[in-house]
Formats: C-alpha cells, sequence, structure tokens
C-alpha cells in the first residue's frame, strides 16, 4: 500500500542556521547564498522537463527546508509545477525543525500544496538535544508538534533518534510516550550512528563522545519496535514505522524499491532506468555550473544486472516487505542459508518473499551476501 | 689448467642482517648496475620473497672484481634459499662453494640462524669469513659482536670485517677479503666432466635453465650431457655465466660456476644435487651428497569455485615446470569437489606454493589440513599407504598403524633448555641426547613423529626460545602408532576437507584445538554455528560461533544506495576468499591454520 511505480521528486534545499553534531548530510550555513541557490534550482529543473512520467510525490528536504522565506518556497514550487506534472493525490513532504517555525509559515506551506510534514524532533529530553547539537529544546519541539498539527496537517511525521550514551532506555521511552501522545501518523527512529562527514565522527575520535554498546543498540531496536508496535504502528522499515499502511512514506519506498526519483539541488541523488547520477556537493559548483548552463551532475553510474540484483536485495531486506523469492531470474538460490535463517528466527517465507523478523532487522546488512555469490 | 682467479662463495646470515642488501651492494660494486637500476634487493626477485624476507629460489651472479694487486677476479656469489623445508638446497649450493661471508648484525649480535648456518658451512669444510655489518647503526655494538663471534662461533674476531651495505661502508673490503682469504677451486679440466646442479629455472623460450658447479673437465655446447640420476642423454645448446640475465660463454670448465640449457623441458627432469657429466666420457661415480628429496607434507588444493578447475590444472603444470619438488595427483573431496593431492617439502614449501599459485597464477584456491603419511596394516595382510584423510581405512579392518619419525636437531642457548625439552616432549619426543658443541650452546636430539614437527614446530620453537633455537631434522624410520581419525563437524555436517589422523592420545588435544582455530577463523554468521570435533560418532570437543548481534545501518536513501551497495560488493569479494560448505561460509585460510598452534 502506498506504492506506486509513478517517479518521486526530491529537492535538496542545503542551508541550515547550524550543523548538528551528528549529520553528515550537506548543507551549509550562509544564508546568503539562498537567492543564488534559488536562481539555479529554477535552472536545473527545466533540464528535466518531459524526462520523467507524472510524479505522485515531492519530498522537499535539507539541511533545513524551512529556513526558507514564505515566498521563496513558493516560487520554488511555483517552478516545479510549472515543469513537471504531479498526480492529484501526490504526497508532498516538507522536512522541518522545531526552531523558527511559526503558524503562518505553516499555513502558507500548507496552501502551496505541502501535505505531510516530517518534524526534525530528535528527542524531548533537553540533555539529549544538546548532546546532538540541536538548537530547539524540548519545550519547543512539543510546541511545534501542536503547531503542526493545529494548522490542519493530517500526515505529521516525527523524526526520533535513539542509542545516544545520554540516554537511558527509560529516557528513551518518555520520549517516546510524549511523541505517542500527538498520534503522529509516521515516526521514523533512527539509532545514532557516527558518519566520517559528520563533527561527531572527529569528537569520537578525539575520545569526547563514543557510541553505545551493540547490546545496548540491538536492545533499544527491539524495544523501539515492539513498544510501537503494540501502539499500533506498522514496522515497515528498519528506521521507520507508521501508524497505518496508508501512512508509510510514499516517497522514501521509492528509493528502497527501485522506482524512478529525480534529486535537484546540491548532492541530490537520481535514478532512472537502471542509471544512477548525483550532483556536485557544493552549493557554489552547483550555481557556478547551472549559471554556466550545464548540468550540476557529479557523476554516474549505470547498474548492472548483478548489481541490480545486490541492492535489490540489500533494500529488500530493510523493508518489512523483504524480498522477492523468485525475483532476479531465480538466482536466489536460497537452499540451505535459507533454513539457517529461518532457523535462526531471522526470516520467514510468506507469499514467495523472504521477509526479515524484527530479529532480521538487527541484521539486514549481513543477510544479502547469505543469499549471492557462491 | 684450472682458472686460478676465481672464487666460488655464499652470504649466510641470520634473517634481517642484510644478506640481500650486501649481495646488492656487492653487485653495484662490481658495475652490473648502474644506480639508476639498482633496485634493493636484486637478487630477490620474487614478490613472496620480497615481502617475506627469505630467499626461496636461489640466485647466482657472476661478479668481476680486480683486486688492490690488479689481478681481475671473477666472483661467483651463489645466493642461498633460508628455511629448514629447503634445506638439501642450502646443502647443495654449499657444497658448491669454496667459502662464506658470515653475517653479523652489529646491534643483534650473533643469532640462532648465524649458528645453524656455521655448522652447515662447517660441514661442508669451506672458509667462513665473519663481517660484521650495519655498523652505522647508533645501537652497534661491534666490541659485543667480535667477542660473539669468538666465543659463540669460535671464529677468529680479528678477521671480522666490518661493513654497512646500506652505507657502502667497507665493501671493498668484503671483497678483498674474498680474493685473499677463499681459497681458488680445486678440480682438474683434464678430467671428465663433474658438475653439480644446485637448482634448475624454468624459462618458457629456453625451457629448463640448470645452474651448475664444475669441479672436474669443461662443457661446451654442442657436447652432449647424461644426468647420472636417471642417465638421461641432452645435447648442450648454450652454456654460460649469471650476470643479472644470462651470458652465453664458450665453455665451463672446472672451478666455475655457470648455467647450462640442454633442451630440458621441465625443471623435474633433473635433480637438485646430481651430476651431470659427459655421454662419451662420464665419471665413474656421481659427486657425493645426491638425495632424492620426497615430500613429505601433503595437502589437496581445490578451486574455490569448481569452474575454475580447468584453470587450475592448467596453472598447477606451468607451476610445476619450475618447481620440481611439488607432486600432485588428482583428488575429489564430497565437500570441495575435484582438486588435486599434493605432495610439498614442509609447510612453508607448501605455503610457498599457495601463495604463487594465488599470485602469479591468479587462481583461488583452498587447500586443506596438511598431512603426512601413514602406513596401515590391514587385517587381510595387505598395507596401504595414507596421506589423505578421507582414505582412512575402516578401523575395524586396521591391524597395525605406524607413522614416520624422525631425528630433530635443535641448537638453542643452555637457558632455553627447560622449555624445549618440554615443547618436545610435549609434540611426543623420545630418546633425548643432549650436547655442548659450544660453551653455554646445547644441541638436544629427540626422536619426534614427523606429524608433530612439519606444521607448526619451528614457529612455536622459535617462540619460546626468542628467536634463538635454530632446527634441523632428518626422517629416520616409521614406527608404530596408535592412529585415529578426527572428523570435524560444522553444524552437524561432516567436512571431509577438514579431517585429520592423529595419535589416540593427542586426539582430544588436537580437537580442542581445532575446533577453537576455527572458531576464531570462521566469522560471525547471523545464526548459531557449532563445531565439533569427533572420532568415530563420539564428540570429543566443540566449540560455538555465537551469531552476530546487530549488523544494519540506520538510513538508507537515495544517495547511501549507492555506497551501501559499493560496501557489499566489497565485503562479497572478499567472501569469494571464503567457501561455503552448507551454509557456514569457512575462510580459504582455515584449512591450513587448524594446525597451527596460536602464539601465546
Amino acid at each position: 500500500m502506498n506504492k506506486s511505480d509513478n517517479p518521486g521528486l526530491y529537492i535538496h534545499i542545503p542551508f541550515c542556521r547550524s550543523k548538528c553534531l551528528y549529520c553528515d548530510f550537506y548543507s551549509v550555513v550562509s544564508p546568503a547564498a539562498v537567492p543564488a541557490w534559488l536562481e539555479a534550482i529554477q535552472r536545473e529543473i527545466p533540464l528535466y522537463n518531459e524526462r520523467f512520467q507524472t510524479f505522485d510525490s515531492l519530498y522537499l528536504g535539507g539541511g533545513t527546508p524551512t529556513i526558507l522565506a514564505e515566498r521563496e518556497l513558493a516560487a520554488l514550487l511555483e517552478c516545479v509545477h510549472r515543469y513537471f506534472a504531479f498526480s492529484p493525490d501526490s504526497e508532498i513532504t516538507i522536512e522541518a525543525n522545531p526552531e523558527g517555525l511559526n503558524t503562518d509559515k505553516l499555513k502558507t506551506i500548507r496552501d502551496l500544496g505541502v501535505n505531510r510534514v516530517s518534524l526534525g524532533v530528535q528527542s524531548l529530553d533537553d540533555g539529549d538535544l544538546k548532546y546532538l547539537g540541536r538548537r530547539h529544546g524540548s519545550k519547543q519541539a512539543l510546541r511545534a508538534l501542536h503547531m503542526v498539527r493545529s494548522c490542519g496537517f493530517a500526515d505529521v511525521g516525527a523524526d526520533l533518534m535513539y542509542g545516544l550514551e545520554t540516554q537511558s532506555l527509560r529516557g528513551w521511552k518518555r520520549t517516546v510516550d510524549r511523541v505517542l501522545e500527538f498520534k503522529p501518523e509516521h515516526i521514523s527512529c533512527y539509532q545514532m550512528t557516527f558518519e566520517p562527514g559528520a563533527a561527531m565522527w572527529k569528537m569520537k575520535a578525539a575520545g569526547q563522545v563514543r557510541p553505545i554498546a551493540k547490546k545496548l543498540e540491538s536492545a533499544f531496536f527491539i524495544w523501539t519496535s515492539r513498544y510501537l508496535g503494540r501502539h499500533g504502528y506498522h514496522h515497515y522499515e528498519i528506521s521507520n514505522f507508521a501508524k497505518s499502511p496508508e501512512f508509510m512514506c510514499r516517497h522514501n519506498r521509492k528509493y528502497w524499491s527501485h522506482t524512478p526519483y529525480l534529486g535537484l539541488g546540491p548532492s541530490a541523488h537520481s535514478f532512472q532506468a537502471g542509471r544512477r547520477w548525483w550532483n556536485v556537493r557544493s552549493v557554489e559548483k552547483y550555481c557556478r555550473l547551472l549559471g554556466e548552463g550545464r548540468a550540476p551532475v557529479e557523476s554516474a553510474e549505470v547498474l548492472s544486472g548483478e548489481q541490480l540484483e545486490l541492492e535489490s536485495l540489500l533494500l529488500g531486506f530493510r523493508t518489512s516487505d523483504g524480498a522477492d523469492f523468485h525475483a532476479s531470474g531465480g538466482r536466489l538460490r536460497a537452499g540451505e542459508a535459507l533454513s539457517e535463517l529461518q532457523k535462526a528466527g531471522l526470516v520467514k517465507v510468506s507469499n514467495g518473499r523472504i521477509k526479515p523478523t524484527r530479529k532480521g532487522f538487527l541484521v539486514a546488512d549481513g543477510i544479502p551476501l547469505m543469499f549471492c555469490g557462491q | 689448467m684450472i682458472n686460478k682467479q676465481i672464487r666460488n662463495f655464499s652470504i649466510i646470515a641470520h634473517i634481517d642482517h642484510g644478506k640481500s642488501t650486501l649481495a646488492d651492494r656487492l653487485i653495484q660494486h662490481a658495475g652490473l648496475v648502474n644506480e639508476r637500476q639498482f633496485r634493493d634487493q636484486i637478487l630477490d626477485n620474487m614478490d613472496i620473497e620480497r615481502e617475506r624476507g627469505i630467499t626461496i629460489k636461489s640466485q647466482t651472479v657472476l661478479l668481476s672484481y680486480t683486486s688492490k694487486s690488479g689481478e681481475a677476479f671473477e666472483l661467483n656469489l651463489i645466493d642461498t634459499p633460508g628455511h629448514v623445508d629447503f634445506h638439501y638446497e642450502v646443502s647443495r649450493a654449499l657444497a658448491s662453494c669454496e667459502g662464506v661471508l658470515l653475517l653479523v648484525d652489529a646491534s643483534q649480535g650473533v643469532q640462532a640462524q648465524t649458528i645453524a648456518n656455521l655448522y652447515a658451512a662447517m660441514e661442508h669444510d669451506l672458509t667462513i669469513i665473519p663481517v660484521i655489518n650495519k655498523i652505522d647503526l647508533p645501537s652497534a655494538d661491534i666490541d659485543a659482536a667480535k667477542e660473539q663471534i669468538e666465543h659463540d662461533l669460535g671464529l677468529d674476531p680479528e678477521q671480522a670485517i666490518l661493513c654497512s651495505a646500506k652505507e657502502g661502508i667497507g665493501i671493498e673490503d668484503v671483497l678483498e677479503a674474498i680474493v685473499t682469504l677463499i681459497p681458488e677451486p680445486p678440480g682438474d679440466v683434464e678430467k671428465p666432466l663433474a658438475a653439480l646442479i644446485f637448482d634448475a629455472h624454468y624459462d618458457p623460450f629456453r625451457g629448463t635453465i640448470v645452474s651448475c658447479r664444475v669441479f672436474n673437465g669443461a662443457v661446451r655446447p654442442g657436447e652432449v650431457i647424461r644426468l647420472m640420476f636417471n642417465g638421461t642423454a641432452h645435447k648442450v645448446e648454450e652454456v654460460g655465466v649469471f650476470r643479472l640475465s644470462r651470458e652465453p660463454r664458450g665453455e665451463l670448465s672446472a672451478g666455475s660456476v655457470g648455467y647450462m640449457i640442454a633442451g630440458i623441458k621441465t625443471v623435474a627432469d633433473v635433480r637438485i644435487g646430481d651430476t651431470i657429466t659427459l655421454d662419451s666420457n662420464p665419471v665413474s661415480s656421481p659427486l657425493p651428497g645426491f638425495k632424492d628429496v620426497k615430500p613429505v607434507v601433503f595437502s589437496s588444493i581445490y578451486p574455490m569455485s569448481s569452474d575454475d578447475y580447468p584453470s587450475l590444472v592448467d596453472s598447477l603444470e606451468r607451476y610445476k615446470l619450475n618447481d620440481a619438488a611439488l607432486v600432485y595427483q588428482k583428488d575429489s573431496s564430497i565437500a570441495l569437489g575435484q582438486g588435486f593431492r599434493c605432495g610439498f617439502l614442509g609447510l612453508l614449501h607448501l605455503e610457498i606454493v599457495q601463495e604463487r599459485l594465488e599470485r602469479e597464477f591468479d587462481q583461488s584456491i583452498i587447500m586443506t589440513v596438511p598431512s603426512v603419511r601413514y602406513r596401515f596394516a590391514l587385517l587381510d595382510g595387505s598395507e596401504i599407504t595414507v596421506e589423505n584423510p578421507q582414505y582412512y581405512p575402516d578401523p575395524t579392518l586396521i591391524k597395525s598403524s605406524a607413522e614416520p619419525f624422525i631425528k630433530a636437531a635443535i641448537i638453542i642457548p643452555e637457558r632455553y633448555m627447560g622449555v624445549v625439552i618440554k615443547l618436545c616432549l610435549e609434540r611426543r619426543g623420545a630418546n633425548p641426547k643432549i650436547d655442548y658443541p659450544t660453551p653455554a650452546r646445547v644441541e638436544i636430539s629427540f626422536d619426534m613423529p614427523l606429524a608433530e614437527v612439519v606444521f607448526d614446530f619451528y614457529d612455536k620453537l622459535k617462540t619460546v626460545t626468542q628467536g634463538y633455537g635454530s632446527f634441523d631434522y632428518e626422517l629416520i624410520e616409521y614406527r608404530q602408532s596408535d592412529l585415529v581419525k578426527l572428523d570435524i563437524l560444522v553444524n552437524g555436517e561432516r567436512v571431509d576437507a577438514l579431517s585429520l589422523i592423529v595419535h589416540r592420545d593427542r586426539a582430544r588435544e588436537w580437537g580442542v584445538q581445532v575446533c577453537d582455530r576455527l572458531k576464531e577463523e570462521i566469522p560471525r554468521h547471523n545464526f548459531k554455528i557449532a563445531i565439533q570435533g569427533a572420532i568415530g560418532g563420539k564428540i570429543i570437543s566443540r566449540s560455538t560461533i555465537s551469531p552476530f548481534r546487530k549488523d544494519v545501518t540506520a538510513k538508507c536513501y537515495g544517495g547511501d544506495i549507492t555506497r551501501k551497495r559499493k560496501l557489499l560488493e566489497k565485503q562479497k569479494k572478499g567472501k569469494k576468499r571464503m567457501k561455503m560448505i552448507g551454509s557456514v561460509m569457512i575462510p580459504q585460510s582455515a584449512f591450513v591454520s587448524v594446525l597451527k598452534a596460536r602464539d601465546e
């Protein structure tokens, strides 16, 4: 459900008021560059005119998309709609941070056609938020959740993080409970990871911060899955929970099923017909290339059959849908590996698909290798 | 008349004492290479040799040198392999020399290998010139080194030459000592040809290139030679000397060292240590010391993927052209499919074959648990030999069993006597003899089963003696022994390629060791893996590999997918070096390593 073959459109808005310590997504803290970026993306959009079918999802991600002024957002969406066709029931998401939100802005966003808000709550514990280098506090996050709801958004997602060294399981439960009070349609629970591009990577190397024990990570993960399950949420991907199937994020599911997507803006990735390409990871370069009338593409790859197969396994085992047993020309030579995995309670087979169990999710990265090669 | 201006010598040293560097300096000094061509360690030209810092295939080079007195000399530097597995090759190379340079590191002094090498050179009654190397190092202690040369080696320390091969200090002195101290080669050109084969290489264009030392007589292109071992005759196409490449000459005569090309197809057609003579005018008896070297360690080679079997066949054939010591025949296994049973001189030889097949022939292979050759007398009166545990006979039919024994000779500083005797006894050593060849040094000899020493005894000995133990052995005889087959089960499935034949009293110990080693070697899977050792149906040891708890990344969106796939592709490649046995991935290295004791 909430899955289609129509392409999705992603727009990367690479601006933040400050960099969060854990984040490795591309963004810059230079509001002065916004106008140039806006001009550039308005040049990028026409490059893909008529190159994609009708879209049925749009995702405004970042960075911090809500950093854009209302008129800037309006200009961006106006341009998007001028060149791209969207189906009437499209899922249109904007990522938002609790700080700098106000009712007027949210209403404008809603009026621009955005029907889904993904709010970067991360935690409702001030200690955690400080640890992560977030600009907002827990009260602000709660206010923001209220505000989004009151502005009439019927599809609200909360992004949370767990497995922080500042966080106990009890503290995590407190955050989850308070978020559940708002009955969000969608909850993403990301385990804290240390990425090479993030500030915390260096802090970890310097011994200032450290990951929690693997055992504890597993416990957080299993607890979260069970607890949200008990509250009616469907654990449909490693880090994602939906209140009901129609609230699974349509856009993100395209990434996981090789459905075409177009990514615009610096560092955005696109995929179409077995080809993946990605934009330069620099606002300045991005603007310059488009200024010269050139596509801001950094590089591209054409996936071989084998690579597509490997990806569909790696992506498949990250979702509750699992991987098609009969797919890939019968190359899924499961045999004994499958029976061992079943015995170990990591996968189950139903409707011709191999699906990871909750425990299987924990080792999802290792499962594809069991089925390929030899 | 013999050429009096020839000197044949070798350099012997403990590992890392600078043998290759000195060889390179001598070559450079002789003007064979200019500064630009000068590549470190010219003689060690196999990758493996460079990496391991040991010489496997010996090389020879002829150096021209004009002495201080103005005489022109031809110096043959004969390089020697440096491991107990190649003991015989070393002895043949030394038999081709009149003298050696015994290298001692100025900061480390006399070490185990120095002594072992000294003994080898003494055995051949060679002139020994001590050379103290690395005198440029801040930690160099020349006086201490000299004292050790006198006390531990019993050589005249005042004769020792000081040098730094790295800095090029003292090289002239070394060369001068070679021509003044090492005697001219004996021999008579008028006598019938007698040349000692000390090495053989394969050249894809010319066939086998035989390295030899002529003791008597002379040989020229066009003449017909006879290999005394098998009596085959070959017409000589070319003779010459080794510079950095081959340099043809009109003849090779008594005293000289060089090569011979005589239409010999593979190196397996010649035997190291054999004597070459003239077919028309043969010598009455061959040169002394010939041994037909037989393999003592056996293991099977299988391709990682059964599709690669034809390519393995081809590679082994080509490899064999250059390694006469390797023997092989077809073999098959339930777990691993079609392959070859191979015989090796020792475990190092086995590892070298493995590495060279992988590097030079690009083969991806698995080698099974090594074994020695056992004998079984059966109740029906027949006797069989088994070097593959797969063919261990039905235990109810066995009347008696026997395994090969060796005489081990170990030389150590006295302070290690206790640990070494303990080690030997653990390895079923018996009949100890203790000797004191030089003060503070002990020579211990033990009768031991070959199976207990071939796999890791030498490594273990080096560990317990902190590198001071030298070790040599010779096969003596087969002795009665109660042998059983130890099976290894992975998740309940017997893996035939991991089976081994062991002494009943040691079975439990081996079982525990193999299970422990496999536990270390096999990566965690996402399910539990049980490893068991069994004799007959009885489980005697077990270990468990617990599944990994968590292995998943939190996020996976657009861009991440390429990155994640690349990571997976890398792991998949690594997995190719694993063999799927049932549902368990066993790394290629596991099969050989199970017999190696851990370094404590």
